[in-house]
C-alpha cells in the first residue's frame, strides 16, 4: 500500500513532468526537432555541453587526484591546513563560487588587475569568457568530487598490495600503471560520472561566463525566454537523453571493476624522498591553499565595499556596513532570504519523510514494485536541473485535474516542489545507505517481541536509518537554500530565492549587495552543516549513555 | 650470537645476515628491535617467533626492506661468498620474494597474472611470464586455477597462490608473515608439511616470522625467539624445547611447570612440600650465582602408585586424552601444579597419588617463583 503510494508520487512528481516535455517536443510533429536539427545554435550548444562536460572532467582529475595522492599518502609541513580547505569550493552555493570568480579572474577583477600592472599591461591579460572560463570555473568547484572520491579510495586502499608489488620488482610506474590505477577505478568512475553529470547541467558559470559561447542548459532559458517553448522541450529530451546516456555508461565502467580488499587498509603517509620536492612542497601547498581561499575571502571583502565604487582600483576603495544594513531594513531586499529559507525548510521536510518511507521499502519490505521505487527514486539525478525545472514549467502551467495537473507555475509552491524533486536521489541514498547496514531481522526480532509496527519504526529503525537521515537532510538544506538553476527558471518576483537576487544584483552592478547575500548565504549553509553535526553528535552521546547505563 | 657456527655462516653464499639491527619508532621509548643480529645460512628454513609486539614482523620489514634500521647493517652473502651491504637497498631491488600475512594478492588480476606479475616487472615476454606462472601454480597444486579470479579461491589456495607468487621470481631469500595465520586450524596442519616441503624443494633460504610455535616446530631447521625487540635464544627446535635459555623461552616453547630448584654438581635438587628429589641437569650451568627453576616438562615426571619410593604427594586435579599417552595435571600442594605423562591406566580426578622424576635430563633457568 505504502509502496504504491509512493510509486504514484513518483510517477507524478518526476516522470510525468518529464514525459511531458517529450511529448510536448513532438507537439508539432517533428517540426521543432528538424529546427533544432538546421539550428546553428543549438548544434553549437550541444558541442559546447559535450566539450565542457568531457573538458571539466578531465580538469578536474588533473587537479583532484594528485591533490588526493600528496594528502593521503605523504606527510608534510602544511598539509593540515591543506586537507582542511581542499573541500571549501563544495562549500561555495553553485551562483556564488562563480561570482567570486568574476570578482577576482573577470576582466577586472582582483587578480587580473594585479597581473595586468605588474607587467605594465594595456589590456587584461586574459578574458574569462568561453567554454575554457567555464571548464576553469568548474575545475575549481568540482574536482572536490574526485578528491574526496580518490581519497576515500586510497583510505580503504591496502597498501600492502603495494608493498608486494615493489616486493616483485615493480618500479613506481607499474606499479601505477597495473597496481593502483585498476584498483581505483570504481572510485574514480564514480567521481568522473558526478563531475561529468554536474558539468553537464551546469547552469551558473556558462551563463555568467560563457560569453558568445553557447551550451544546452543556458539554451533552453534562451528558447523558453523567446517564446520557442517546442524547440525548448527538443532541448530539454536532447540533455536529459544525453546524461542518462553517461550515466549508464559510466555506471556499466565502474561496476565492472569492482573488488574487495581483503587486508586492513592502513593508510601510511611518509615523506617525500627528492629534497627538492620535500622543499618546495609546503611553498606549493601554501600558495594552492591561497588559491582556494581566495574565492571566499573575495566575496567577503566585496560585500563591504561601496556599491558603485569600485570602478578601476585593484581592490575597493571604500568599505561600509550598507550593504548588510539595507539587505536587514529594506524589505524588498530582506524577502529573497526567508523566500530561501522557507521554501528550502519545506522541500527538505518533505524529502525527510517522503524518502525516509522510499529507503524503507526499498530496503526493509518485500513489497512489489520496490526496484521500479528505487529506480524512480535515482532518476532526477540522471536529469539535469533545467530540464526537471521546464518539465514542472510545462505540467504544472494549467489546472486540469483530470489529466493530473493543478496550476503551480507562478505561485509559490513551484519551487519548494522542485527543490523536492532535485534532493529524492541524495536522500534516499544517504538513508538506504544507514538502513542496510542494519541487520534485517532486528525489526523482525523487535515484531516478535510483541512491539507494534510504529513502535519497531521508532525504536528499532528510525535509529538505524538517523545517521543517513541527518547527513541526507543536511546535504538537501543545504542545495536548496543556493538554489539556483531550476530556480532561475520558475520563480516570480514574489518567491525570488536568494541565488536569483544575486544575479539580479549583479546584472545591476551592485556587485556590495551581491557579495552581502552570497555572505549570508554561505553562513546559512553554515548553519545547517554545524546544526546537522551538532544534532548527530548529541543524539549519539545519548545513545552512548543509555549503552553505558 | 658470535659462536663458532654463526662466524662460518657470516661468509657464506646466499645467507642473510642482521648485524646489530635497531629500530626505534617515534613516540617510543623502547626500540622495537634492539641490536638484534642473525644469520641465517644459504637454503636454512628459520623461524623468528615471538608474541605479538616482539617485534618479529618489524625485523622482517627491515630484512625485506620495507623499513630502514636506525643502526645496524644487513648484508647480504652473494654466491662467490662475498657479503653486500642491502640496508639502504629499497625492496625492489632486493629480489627477495615475501608472502604477505592476508596474502596481498592483487585481486584485479586472475591468479596467473598474480603470479606472473613479478616476472613482468622483471621484462619477461607476456607468453613466457605466464608459462612459467603456469608451471609454478602446476608446482603448487593449482594448475587447474589459472585462470580464476583470486577472490574465487579458498584461504588455503590463496596462500599457495602466495608462495607460487613469490617463489616464481627465484628469490635469493623469501620472507614470511604468519603465512598459516589466516587458515582453519585443520587446514594449517596439512599446510604446515606442505610448505616446508615446497621450500625444501625450492632450496630457498627462507625467514619466517610466527606466533605460533607449533608452526615453527613443524616448517623450519632452527628457531629464534624474540621478547620485546631482542633475540632471547636461537636453535633447532629440539634444543628450545630440551635446554630454553631463559624462563620465557621455557614458558613459550611446550607445556612446562617452573618449580624453585638447586644446582648440585650435574644434578638439580627440586624440593617440593619439604620432599626433595633429584635429577640430572640438562645442560652446563655458566651462571653460578642466584637462584635457579627447573623446567619440568610432562615426561620428566612420572606417577608413583606405590608410596614406598619418595613422592612428591599431590591430587589429579585433570587428565587430558593426548593420542598416545594421557597427560594428568595434579596440584602438589602450595600452588605447584605439574602435567605428567602417563598411559591412561592411572588415576581419575580427586585421586591422590604421587608425583617423582622419570629420571630424564632436567633443564634449569634463572628465576625464582
Amino acid at each position: 500500500m505504502l509502496a504504491l503510494a509512493l510509486l504514484a508520487l513518483l510517477l507524478w512528481s518526476v516522470v510525468y513532468p518529464n514525459v511531458a516535455v517529450i511529448v510536448g517536443s513532438f507537439e508539432r510533429g517533428l517540426g521543432d526537432w528538424r529546427a533544432f536539427a538546421a539550428s546553428p545554435a543549438d548544434l553549437d550548444a550541444l558541442r559546447g555541453t559535450i566539450i565542457v562536460s568531457i573538458g571539466s572532467v578531465v580538469a578536474a582529475l588533473l587537479v583532484g587526484v594528485p591533490l588526493a595522492f600528496l594528502l593521503t599518502r605523504t606527510e608534510f609541513r602544511g598539509r593540515r591546513v591543506l586537507s582542511g580547505v581542499a573541500t571549501l569550493p563544495a562549500a561555495l552555493p553553485p551562483l556564488v563560487g562563480v561570482l567570486a570568480f568574476l570578482f577576482l579572474y573577470g576582466e577586472s577583477g582582483v587578480v587580473t588587475r594585479l597581473v595586468q600592472r605588474l607587467f605594465g599591461l594595456h589590456e587584461p591579460p586574459w578574458t574569462l569568457t568561453g567554454l575554457t572560463a567555464v571548464i576553469f570555473v568548474h575545475a575549481y568547484t568540482m574536482y572536490v568530487y574526485v578528491f574526496l572520491f580518490v581519497s576515500a579510495g586510497l583510505e580503504r586502499y591496502d597498501t600492502t598490495l603495494d608493498e608486494a608489488a615493489m616486493g616483485l620488482g615493480a618500479s613506481r610506474t607499474l606499479l601505477l600503471r597495473r597496481i593502483t590505477l585498476p584498483l581505483l577505478t570504481p572510485s574514480l568512475a564514480g567521481a568522473m560520472l558526478l563531475v561529468f553529470m554536474s558539468a553537464l547541467g551546469s547552469f551558473s558559470a556558462p551563463y555568467v561566463f560563457g560569453g558568445g559561447a553557447r551550451v544546452l542548459a543556458t539554451q533552453i532559458l534562451v528558447s523558453k525566454l523567446n517564446g520557442a517553448l517546442g524547440l525548448a522541450y527538443v532541448e530539454t529530451t536532447v540533455l536529459a537523453v544525453t546524461a542518462v546516456l553517461a550515466l549508464l555508461l559510466l555506471r556499466w565502467l565502474e561496476g565492472r571493476r569492482r573488488y574487495s580488499m581483503a587486508g586492513k587498509g592502513r593508510a601510511t603517509r611518509s615523506a617525500l624522498r627528492s629534497p627538492v620536492a620535500r622543499a618546495l612542497l609546503p611553498a606549493a601547498a601554501a600558495a594552492v591553499v591561497i588559491l582556494l581561499v581566495l574565492p571566499h575571502a573575495m566575496v567577503v571583502l566585496v560585500s563591504f565595499a561601496r556599491d558603485g565604487a569600485w570602478t578601476t582600483q585593484l581592490l575597493p576603495p571604500e568599505y561600509t556596513l550598507d550593504n548588510y544594513r539595507k539587505l536587514a531594513t529594506d524589505q524588498e531586499l530582506w524577502r529573497p532570504i526567508t523566500n530561501s529559507v522557507w521554501m528550502s525548510v519545506l522541500a527538505t521536510a518533505a524529502n525527510a519523510v517522503v524518502c525516509f518511507a522510499i529507503a524503507y521499502v526499498v530496503v526493509l519490505s518485500r513489497a512489489p514494485g520496490r526496484k521500479a521505487l528505487a529506480l524512480l527514486a535515482a532518476l532526477p539525478w540522471a536529469i539535469p536541473a533545467t530540464a526537471i525545472a521546464l518539465g514542472l514549467a510545462a505540467t504544472f502551467d494549467r489546472n486540469v485535474p483530470a489529466q493530473l495537473r493543478i496550476l503551480l507555475v507562478g505561485t509559490f509552491w513551484i519551487l519548494p516542489l522542485a527543490y523536492f524533486i532535485r534532493n529524492i536521489p541524495i536522500v534516499t541514498s544517504a538513508i538506504e545507505g544507514s538502513l542496510r547496514q542494519m541487520d534485517a531481522t532486528l525489526e523482525d526480532a523487535a515484531r516478535g517481541l510483541g512491539a507494534s509496527r510504529w513502535l519497531a519504526l521508532r525504536r528499532v529503525v528510525l535509529p538505524a536509518a538517523r545517521p543517513g537521515l541527518v547527513a541526507g537532510t543536511m546535504l538537501a538544506g543545504v542545495a536548496a537554500v543556493g538554489e539556483f538553476v531550476a530556480s532561475v527558471v520558475l520563480y516570480t518576483h514574489s518567491n525570488r530565492p536568494i541565488s536569483v537576487e544575486i544575479l539580479a544584483q549583479v546584472r545591476s552592478l551592485s556587485f556590495g549587495t551581491a557579495a552581502a547575500y552570497s555572505v549570508l548565504l554561505i553562513l546559512l549553509v553554515l548553519a545547517i552543516t554545524v546544526g546537522a553535526r551538532w544534532l548527530e553528535g548529541r543524539v549519539a552521546e545519548s545513545e552512548r549513555t543509555v549503552n553505558a547505563a | 650470537m658470535t659462536d663458532a657456527r654463526d662466524a662460518v655462516l657470516h661468509s657464506a653464499p646466499g645467507a642473510l645476515v642482521l648485524e646489530r639491527v635497531t629500530r626505534r619508532y617515534p613516540g617510543n621509548p623502547e626500540p622495537s628491535v634492539a641490536e638484534l643480529s642473525l644469520t641465517i645460512a644459504p637454503g636454512e628454513l628459520l623461524a623468528l617467533v615471538g608474541a605479538s609486539g616482539s617485534g618479529k614482523t618489524t625485523t622482517l620489514r627491515i630484512a625485506a626492506g620495507y623499513e630502514t634500521p636506525d643502526e645496524g647493517r644487513v648484508l647480504l652473502g652473494d654466491e662467490g661468498g662475498a657479503q653486500r651491504d642491502i640496508t639502504r637497498e629499497p625492496p625492489q631491488r632486493r629480489g627477495f620474494g615475501m608472502v604477505f600475512q592476508h596474502y596481498a594478492l592483487f585481486p584485479h588480476m586472475r591468479v596467473e597474472e598474480n603470479v606472473a606479475f613479478g616476472l613482468e616487472a622483471r621484462g619477461v615476454r607476456k607468453a613466457d611470464r605466464l608459462g612459467q606462472a603456469r608451471d609454478a601454480l602446476d608446482a603448487v597444486g593449482l594448475g587447474g586455477k589459472s585462470a580464476r579470479p583470486v577472490q574465487a579461491l579458498s584461504g588455503g589456495e590463496q596462500q599457495r597462490v602466495a608462495l607460487a607468487r613469490a617463489l616464481v621470481i627465484r628469490p635469493r631469500v623469501l620472507l614470511l608473515d604468519e603465512p598459516l595465520s589466516n587458515l582453519d586450524p585443520t587446514l594449517r596442519q596439512s599446510m604446515r608439511d606442505e610448505l616446508r616441503s615446497t621450500l625444501r624443494q625450492s632450496g630457498v633460504t627462507a625467514l619466517f616470522v610466527t606466533h605460533d610455535q607449533e608452526d615453527a616446530f613443524a616448517v623450519a631447521d632452527r628457531v629464534a625467539m624474540l621478547e620485546r625487540g631482542r633475540l632471547l635464544q636461537v636453535g633447532t627446535p629440539e634444543s628450545l624445547y630440551h635446554a630454553p635459555a631463559t624462563r620465557a623461552v621455557a614458558e613459550f616453547v611446550g607445556r612446562a611447570a617452573l618449580v624453585p630448584a638447586e644446582r648440585r654438581g650435574d644434578q638439580v635438587r627440586i624440593t617440593i612440600g619439604g620432599v626433595a628429589l633429584d635429577a640430572p641437569a640438562r645442560q652446563q650451568d655458566p651462571n653460578t650465582s642466584g637462584p635457579r627453576l627447573a623446567v619440568l616438562r610432562p615426561e620428566s615426571l612420572v606417577l608413583a602408585e606405590d608410596e614406598r619410593t619418595p613422592s612428591w604427594r599431590g591430587e589429579v586435579v585433570g587428565r587430558r586424552f593426548a593420542g598416545g599417552h594421557v597427560v594428568y595435571r595434579v596440584r602438589l600442594g602450595r600452588g605447584v601444579e605439574v602435567e605428567v605423562m602417563g598411559d591412561g591406566a592411572g588415576a581419575r580426578e580427586g585421586a591422590q597419588t604421587g608425583v617423582r622424576l622419570a629420571g630424564v635430563p632436567v633443564a634449569v633457568v634463572p628465576g625464582s617463583a
